[in-house]
């Protein structure tokens, strides 16, 4: 790599994207501290990888912070209890992607008595770091939820050099990140530089959408302190597109350089951090209590008093959307996450997971959904990929189920962003499409391996 | 909860476009065209854009019917269909051939096959070349502009006559023979410039159609301003080649197609029999669209071992 790293004045160039409404309608508005919920229900799935194993059992007393869930597994990232109280039940509960998993329902004693294991830990070296991680239960705060210890463990033959904020948040009405670049500066900082340091990192980048004026300002003191001698981390005003926050993209956008497919940041020397995980991993060197809170933006039209709410891990949607002054008007459709990539739900019956960074409910008005018509080859799906692919010649080979033009036309790149969708004048559901074609390509592999072990 | 919610696949969120909004536009780009067709060639250029408009409509909605689908006319691309055969008519040319080429737009080369989107060429290009070939007279008698009589005064198109005929601004304001919307220069380059302003097209494709037919226009020696200006050649670079369907949908697929057109048109003026080359040159290049976007099909992103700031 080479010698001297630079910082780009603008963005480099990426390809696609579309201009979403912004509807950041809570951006200006303060968090509030929701109060303790009577029960909290804990997934034991919160992250990418192995689900986690319950290790209490019913009846027993467990604290704030303490460990409930946890697995052997290195992709797992452990899963702590958000309130003092009496373990209820231990059964299935329905994820947003409809998928059953293990739970861990804790009624609260309301005291929020601290564990008493919990201490700051003690970070000297990089080791120590992914140890802290670890225990912090930090997955990818941005929505994807990958544990964080297995990112920063770079492994050995990567060259990484850059660190990059994503503060982008480009999806619609969530202003969670933006709420917290406002309202948690010092543990921003205080994260930034100290991830800087143990990573040994020359340069760090803050990706930051031009939509935010008063983040900037925030960000950029922040960049400009004299903690940073020589000028190496700095901010980069980004313009509030759609998907810039997806990591392939920023990574392109911030140093040009292009994450072969099917790799890692890594592969392209950087590594992606979202800003609340960065704030998160400050508190806990400071505090040492565990991931067991989220700042979660509430709104969409039918929402009575839109808002960012800060809650326990495992609060039900139903308790948050109550706290938030209930409906306003009939929901009809409510989506855990964005709008671009969120996950449509039946019912608030849901439980918040430590990824989840949104709840928006739609009215009629919002919701109906529009019926597709027969595509008229436009291209605008072409035009607005990010990873540049051609959505229609993939969903063509979708349709007639031939997995071998799916692949030739690399559906496996698609990061379901929803951009050809939203851009299609015809409507066509071309997302839905195309993870169908890969779920065919998952079946269509287990089958070619099923036979190959059944010979 | 006894009230349904609606449960879809992400994204939750559609652009305000539709088919029906693009069709507008193109109708909206066509009106300085038909209203300068109508201003030279008297109110039987505006019945002709009306019967044409009307048969392909007509032609549409029983087609559908018959091959029990449900019906599209309300997407209007049969309106632009009928509009652009109209203005690709010449004014004296019988109503009932006009209603002949709707029927084969319509009916045998969009619905056939399968309806809006799946026509391999260009319905309108395609119903005036089968006219163009059926009756070669009605087809090539052209009126000149502002005349009385439609049926008496035969006139030659710039294209035919004399070179030096008619001047650049002659050509630019349009008024002189041929078909209805292809005179006048100014109109059908407004309705290009509305059409990217809008985004509905992009440039792409009439740039370098224009482009490419001037450059080879003075390899083979003729005037290249004159030969641009001149026959169907701007409303075929702005409003057929660039038709949806039948163009790639790649950014190099649409360069090498619009190459193409620009130098078969050139060389079908100056080397074959007919007069003008515009409408078989798109067609034989809405022929290799297919193959053309094989082989222009874009990098997906990261699809190359990059490491590092490279150039």
């Amino acid at each position: 790599m080479e010698s001297k790293l630079t910082f780009p004045k603008k963005p480099y160039r990426t390809h696609g994207g579309v201009h979403v409404p912004h509807r950041k309608n809570t951006a200006q508005k303060q968090s509030v501290e929701m109060p303790v919920p009577s029960t909290v229900t804990i997934t034991m799935s919160q992250h990418i990888g192995a689900p986690c194993k319950p290790v209490v059992k019913v009846g027993d007393q467990v604290a704030v912070g303490q460990v409930i869930g946890d697995n052997e597994a290195y992709v797992c990232a452990p899963i702590h209890s958000s309130v003092s109280g009496t373990v209820k039940k231990i059964d299935k509960v329905v994820a947003p992607d409809g998928s059953k998993i293990d739970a861990i329902t804790i009624e609260s004693d309301g005291e929020m008595r601290l564990y008493e294991g919990i201490r700051p830990p003690v970070i000297n070296n990089l080791s120590d770091l992914l140890k802290a991680t670890r225990e912090s239960g930090l997955v990818g705060l941005g929505g994807a939820g990958f544990p964080a210890h297995v990112k920063l463990n770079i492994p050995q033959d990567k060259d990484v050099d850059t660190l990059i904020i994503n503060v982008a948040e480009c999806e619609p009405y969530i202003t969670a990140d933006h709420r917290e670049v406002l309202e948690n500066s010092w543990a921003i900082m205080s994260g930034v530089y100290a991830l800087k340091e143990i990573l040994g990192l020359k340069r760090v980048i803050i990706g930051v959408e031009n939509n935010k004026p008063d983040a900037i300002k925030v960000l950029k003191a922040i960049a400009d302190n004299e903690v940073d001698k020589y000028d190496e981390v700095r901010i980069l005003p980004l313009k509030a597109s759609y998907p810039f926050g997806a990591e392939k993209v920023l990574i392109k956008a911030c140093t040009n350089r292009v994450v072969p497919m099917g790799k890692l940041p890594s592969d392209a020397g950087c590594i992606v951090m979202n800003v609340a995980s960065i704030a998160f991993l400050a508190e806990y060197m400071k505090t040492g209590i565990p991931l067991i809170k989220k700042r979660i933006t509430v709104d969409g039209d039918a929402i009575k008093n839109p808002q960012n709410v800060i809650v326990p891990v495992g609060t039900s949607v139903k308790d948050i959307i109550e706290f938030c002054g209930g409906y306003k008007e009939e929901p009809k459709k409510l989506i855990m996450g964005g709008p671009m990539m969120g996950a449509s739900v039946s019912d608030d019956s849901l439980f918040i997971a430590k990824q989840n960074n949104a709840i928006l409910a739609f009215t009629e008005k919002e919701a109906r959904l529009q019926e597709p018509s027969a595509c008229i080859r436009c291209g605008k799906c072409v035009d607005a990929c990010p990873m540049c692919l051609v959505p229609t010649a993939i969903c063509k080979a979708v349709d007639s189920r031939d997995t071998k033009a799916m692949l030739d036309s690399d559906i496996m790149n698609c990061m379901e962003c929803g951009c050809c969708a939203f851009a299609c004048p015809a409507k066509r559901h071309l997302v839905n499409n195309i993870r169908l074609g890969k779920q065919l390509i998952n079946n269509e592999k287990k089958r070619q391996i099923s036979l190959k072990e059944g010979k | 909860m006894e009230n349904k919610m609606y449960v879809s696949s992400s994204p939750h969120f559609r652009s305000n476009n539709s088919t029906r909004k693009i069709m507008l536009d193109v109708i909206i780009a066509l009106i300085p065209a038909s209203v300068v067709s109508v201003v030279f060639f008297g109110y039987r250029a505006l019945m002709l854009i009306g019967v044409c408009i009307a048969s392909c409509v007509l032609c549409e909605y029983i087609s559908r019917k018959v091959m029990k689908r449900d019906t599209t006319i309300g997407d209007f691309s049969a309106v632009v269909t009928g509009l652009l055969l109209a203005l690709n008519l010449p004014v004296a040319v019988n109503p009932l051939i006009a209603v002949f080429g709707s029927i084969v737009a319509i009916v045998v080369v969009k619905q056939m096959f399968g309806g809006i989107g799946m026509n391999f060429v260009n319905p309108a290009l395609a119903a005036r070349i089968v006219l163009l070939v059926s009756f070669p007279n009605a087809m090539m008698t052209w009126t000149d502009a502002f005349s009385k009589d439609v049926d008496a005064v035969a006139s030659a198109t710039p294209l035919v006559a004399e070179s030096g005929a008619y001047s650049y601004v002659d050509l630019l304001l349009g008024a002189h023979g041929g078909s209805l919307g292809e005179t006048c220069a100014i109109a059908l380059i407004l309705g290009g410039i509305y059409l990217n302003i809008r985004k509905v097209i992009s440039p792409i494709i009439p740039c370098v159609y224009i482009a490419s037919a001037g450059i080879m226009a003075l390899i083979v020696g003729q005037d290249a301003l004159y030969q641009i200006l001149s026959g169907g050649l701007l409303l075929g670079a702005i409003f057929m080649a660039t038709d949806y369907t039948t163009c790639p949908i790649t950014k190099w697929g649409k360069v090498i197609y619009a190459v193409g057109c620009g130098v078969l048109t050139i060389l079908l003026r100056t080397y074959s029999n007919m007069p003008e080359g515009v409408s078989f040159s798109i067609i034989l290049m809405n022929i290799l669209v297919p193959l053309i976007e094989n082989i222009t099909t874009p990098k997906a992103f990261g699809k190359v071992k990059a490491k590092g700031d490279k150039k």
